[in-house]
């Protein structure tokens, strides 16, 4: 017989719970091993990076790739540009999906039309024109070459929508009768007493949002022509595979110029992709809280 | 209120839905929109040039097979590691652990592919590796077999993170009146999980399971796009690169807008069988 308060914990448990957490520890370090060995070349001497000798210690530390990727007006250009574009695609997805969300979070008893409208949004998951008519769309309602283009077709996003109205819908009716009672007309409800506490989901759109635009690269391909109209992200995708020494052999400033000797193209370009996913780690915190968040939300159903 | 929305959707995601009609017709550029209408009517043409085109079916292929191969170890990894993940009582460990593998999710990739070519390129990491060996210099990336290993390799590496927490969500959803229970009839750890756990997280590897058979078209642009070169086409070219290199660079777009086309319908066919099948096996509903 074992003893009572013992009853899942054996020595076989024990070694396994040691092997276990080595082996997830182990599992973690290696998801972010690439982001250590990327920040490590972005560090180190170019020579030594060019004979992939740079591993998770930068080898002769130097800023020299980060002052040749600053000295680059391309990349502040594009690094305004998304900055732009997220703060212009966050407030438009934002106002649109709140919009819509609150209509169809009505019963449809009251609201009859309803189940045609969440048809008519959903429709558009199961079924698209597909690239080239879409491309075509975007280019002769003359939004193509400008940043409208990356932020107004997509703003009516279906989940976002889905995710706000079921939360929405399980906020408590009595706050909205009190105020039809007052008078209030939609728009005010909405407003002033639903959007003031929907803060988590706006929360987790808002930061979903934030990222899908910061890291989307393939719009800016697609609808700039201009390269000063590129986002930050089409701009590191468009010199992922050139030889970046170039940049800042163009630059006119001789120090910048001579920073080369220190550097490579593998160094700027590591310096680059950090710098692109900067922000991200950044925000990351808040994300991975909003998250877990959203998924519960997501299972609420009205 | 809907007044916006309806009109945004309407105009990019309807407009490009009956902008299709352009794969049935050989598209005059320079009517622009009213091109739609007015181009010249050619029938099944662009869709024999498709289906005749030795391109398309190795395309077809190849994106059947990434996405089976990426279907299946997706499907796989994330839950033994939550189940292990799970077991972790500790719960500062087990939060670190957690933040530390849903990060890859978050980063683009444009991001990741730099960070790939860096590890496996010519000049990299690996190959550093190599020399210091004294093996020869080896580019994983324009290799087929290990290119196809490094798109399924590095899938898993940015996504199972990601879907781990859904099923840890489960997990933690379990009555923990059954684990009393199992152990007052003598199970240990191990047959707790294959008796308790696992059935209880059964509904959402279900779901999971079916819901993925919906994206089998979908190979992964974004990471394809980023990675591949000319001497992996043969197995990294799916139909979505395909239609943007020969419909939108080479600008053949009723070319494009007929592969799209066969894209959409099959999808949209895999999708609604995936909805049906979920709603049925696991009573799912999206709205």
């Amino acid at each position: 017989m074992r003893k009572h308060g013992n009853l899942n914990r054996s020595r076989g448990y024990d070694i396994f719970y040691g092997i276990n957490l080595i082996f997830l520890t182990l599992l973690a370090l290696l998801c972010v091993a690439p982001l250590l060995n990327l920040l490590s070349l972005s560090l180190s001497a170019g020579h030594y990076a060019a004979a992939g000798k740079v591993t998770f210690w930068p080898i002769e530390p130097t800023t020299a790739s980060y002052e040749i990727v600053f000295a680059n007006k391309v990349f502040w250009n594009s690094l305004g540009v998304s900055v732009e574009r997220v703060i212009l695609g966050t407030s438009l997805t934002l106002v649109v999906n709140i919009l819509t969300s609150y209509p169809l979070s009505m019963d449809s008893s009251y609201f009859h039309a309803r189940r045609y409208y969440l048809w008519y949004f959903f429709f558009t998951t199961l079924f698209s024109g597909g690239l080239i008519p879409t491309f075509l769309v975007v280019k002769f309602t003359g939004l193509y070459d400008t940043i409208w283009a990356l932020v107004l077709p997509g703003c009516a996003n279906v989940w976002n929508c889905i995710l706000m109205l079921n939360f929405f819908r399980q906020l408590p009716k009595e706050l909205s009768e009190a105020a039809v009672i007052d008078g209030a007309g939609h728009f005010s409800i909405l407003f002033r007493i639903i959007v003031p506490i929907s803060k988590p989901v706006l929360a987790t759109v808002t930061l979903f949002t934030m990222v899908g635009h910061w890291n989307d690269w393939f719009g800016g391909m697609v609808y700039m022509s201009t390269l000063s109209h590129y986002p930050l992200q089409t701009y590191l995708q468009s010199i992922l595979h050139i030889d970046l020494t170039q940049i800042a052999l163009s630059s006119v400033d001789f120090r910048i110029q001579e920073k080369i000797q220190l550097a490579s193209s593998t160094t700027i370009r590591s310096a680059m992709v950090f710098v692109t996913a900067l922000p991200i780690m950044m925000v990351y915190p808040f994300l991975q809280k909003y998250f877990t968040k959203g998924i519960v939300l997501g299972s609420v159903k009205g | 209120m809907l007044i916006p929305a309806v009109v945004i959707v309407f105009i990019y995601h309807y407009l490009p839905m009956f902008g299709v009609v352009i794969a049935f017709e050989n598209y005059d550029w320079s009517k622009g929109l009213n091109g739609f209408w007015t181009s010249q009517f050619v029938g099944w043409a662009n869709f024999n040039r498709v289906f005749g085109d030795p391109e398309f079916s190795q395309a077809l292929l190849n994106t059947l097979r990434i996405s089976v191969l990426k279907i299946v170890t997706m499907f796989f990894v994330p839950i033994i590691v939550a189940i292990l993940l799970n077991e972790i009582r500790n719960m500062f460990a087990k939060r670190t652990i957690q933040t530390l593998i849903y990060l890859p999710h978050f980063l683009s990739w444009v991001v990741l592919a730099g960070i790939i070519t860096n590890l496996f390129g010519p000049d990299g990491v690996i190959n550093g590796f190599r020399s210091s060996l004294n093996l020869e210099p080896f580019n994983y990336l324009t290799d087929n077999g290990s290119f196809l290993a490094i798109l399924i390799g590095s899938n898993i590496w940015k996504e199972f993170g990601f879907s781990t927490i859904v099923y840890l969500a489960a997990i933690t959803g379990i009555d923990p009146g059954l684990y009393e229970a199992a152990m007052v009839d003598g199970a240990n750890r191990l047959q707790q999980t294959w008796h308790v756990t696992l059935p209880g997280m059964l509904p959402i590897i279900v779901l999971q399971g079916v819901l993925s058979l919906g994206g089998i078209l979908n190979a992964g642009f974004d990471q394809i796009y980023n990675l591949y070169s000319v001497p992996v086409y043969g197995v990294a070219d799916v139909i979505d690169t395909l239609v943007f290199r020969k419909g939108f660079q080479g600008g053949d777009y009723s070319l494009g807008a007929a592969m799209g086309l066969f894209n959409a319908v099959c999808g949209m066919a895999l999708i609604v069988t995936s909805y049906m099948l979920a709603k049925k096996v696991a009573h799912y509903e999206i709205f």
